[in-house]
């Protein structure tokens, strides 16, 4: 119930602001996906404690309010996350980590090369597969494996934003003062919370990363990247 | 007298949880109680610690067969929700390739022009995207948006979408980055990255004014914090 008043305030800002909104950073960020379970919110991509291993977590189904929302917040298993790393520089994927909910448990595929790239997927059962138990509020799981850690649950959201204000910025109304200064500034994700699939895996594993796209556009100095994405996909 | 009891004591509960947790594999080894991770299939387990009643099915009998169509994509944060404008361009770019986007950038280029437009006709003025702190003009700009829609992540040295103090910018995204003021001094910053930063008269864009509170992000992996639960 919290979540669907949310939702409808959300919604209700929504129409204040008429047709220009934002929602976050990728909370909520279309209609054919916000309040479903392919809704990703966030992408974070850095290097791990062990600086030889690159850390990848994705956020889904958020903005969760706190109890009943969050606790009964739960993956589905006709969602398959896909974390896609591009080690060429054509942003096509050349290597995917998936993802995806069986029973208690979320099931790692890869780091492996797809069978196929682009809008469809097969799960990679070819690949190696890691199970960890998806984590409650109160029960923190993690799974290690072949110098992999791995993670599934809800988690409290790290995105931070002044949401509403926002949506007002660049309705106009707002305007012509834009954002609120410190203090007066709300961040609206504080205490709002997140499903979050998060996975560590050695540089080893992603192969040689290619010229910084940034080259392309003028950008000099710039190191050697992977381009990564994420993507949620439903079974048909 | 008090020791030589409390020894009993001790040598009675220890042999009691002997009893009650342990027993005798069939190779005679003495085990702890069949678990689902122990590394050999035990109790009824159909395989090495899964299927049976209390572990996981094993993994040759779960379902993962069938074709999985995208609904949802991300790459740099805010991209698709700050840039798409209209539902059915933002419906449209979450079920794109991001090898395919080049159709988006027109859209992209006006949207941020429209931006512009909000804060000059309130000024009454005539206001445009100007070139960016990293160089771009707005066609650059919004290429680089659309058509190179991923987070860039180096495996070799800092990642950070943009650290202020040591310069670095797009090779990741940390969960301290503040995503939207990078981004918002991108969009309205100017060349000089100041451009309308609320000083001077000027309409306060290129930062939301919050910062990341209380949140932790020295943890261990799996580096995110604990659910709120108030």
């Amino acid at each position: 119930m919290k979540k669907t008043n949310l939702f409808a305030a959300i919604g209700g800002a929504c129409v204040l602001a008429l047709s220009i909104v934002f929602v976050a950073a990728d909370h909520i960020d279309a209609p054919a996906v916000a309040g479903t379970t392919t809704d990703i919110a966030d992408l974070y991509a850095f290097e791990g404690d062990n600086p030889n291993n690159t850390v990848l977590i994705a956020t889904l189904q958020g903005p969760l309010t706190p109890g009943t929302v969050t606790e009964n917040a739960a993956f589905d298993e006709d969602v398959l996350i896909e974390f896609n790393i591009d080690n060429t520089g054509d942003f096509v994927e050349d290597l995917v980590i998936q993802a995806i909910k069986r029973g208690d448990s979320m099931y790692f595929f890869g780091p492996a090369q797809p069978a196929q790239t682009g809008l469809s997927s097969e799960i990679a059962t070819f690949a190696g597969y890691t199970a960890v138990k998806i984590s409650t509020t109160d029960d923190v799981q993690t799974a290690t494996n072949n110098g992999m850690s791995f993670f599934a649950g809800p988690r409290r959201d790290a995105f931070y934003f002044d949401f509403n204000r926002f949506n007002e910025v660049v309705s106009g109304s707002a305007a012509p003062d834009g954002f609120f200064p410190p203090g007066t500034a709300d961040d609206f994700f504080d205490e709002l919370n997140v499903l979050a699939v998060a996975v560590e895996v050695p540089n080893s594993m992603l192969g040689s990363a290619p010229p910084h796209v940034g080259e392309l556009v003028g950008l000099t100095g710039l190191p050697a990247a992977y381009n990564v994405w994420v993507s949620a996909k439903r079974k048909q | 007298m008090k020791i030589y009891k409390f020894k009993l004591v001790c040598i009675a509960i220890c042999a009691t949880l002997l009893f009650v947790q342990c027993d005798d594999d069939e190779n005679g080894n003495v085990i702890v109680q069949e678990t689902c991770d122990d590394g050999i299939q035990n109790g009824d387990e159909e395989g090495i610690d899964c299927g049976g009643s209390a572990c996981e099915p094993c993994i040759d009998e779960i379902d993962f067969s069938g074709t999985y169509v995208q609904e949802d994509i991300m790459g740099r944060p805010g991209v698709n929700t700050v840039f798409s404008g209209a539902d059915n361009v933002k419906n449209m770019f979450n079920t794109s390739l991001v090898s395919d986007r080049m159709s988006f950038q027109a859209t992209f280029e006006e949207t941020l022009e429209d931006y512009h437009d909000i804060y000059g006709d309130a000024l009454g003025i005539t206001i445009d995207y100007e070139t960016n702190i990293l160089g771009l003009d707005a066609p650059t700009f919004t290429t680089v948006l659309a058509q190179f829609d991923a987070l860039q992540v180096a495996p070799n040295g800092q990642t950070t979408y943009y650290d202020p103090g040591t310069g670095v910018v797009l090779t990741g995204r940390t969960l301290a980055d503040d995503v939207i003021n990078i981004s918002l001094t991108l969009m309205f910053g100017g060349t000089s990255g100041t451009r309308f930063d609320g000083n001077n008269g000027t309409p306060q864009l290129t930062s939301d004014g919050v910062d990341s509170g209380d949140r932790d992000f020295t943890l261990p992996f799996p580096y995110l914090e604990t659910p709120i639960t108030q």
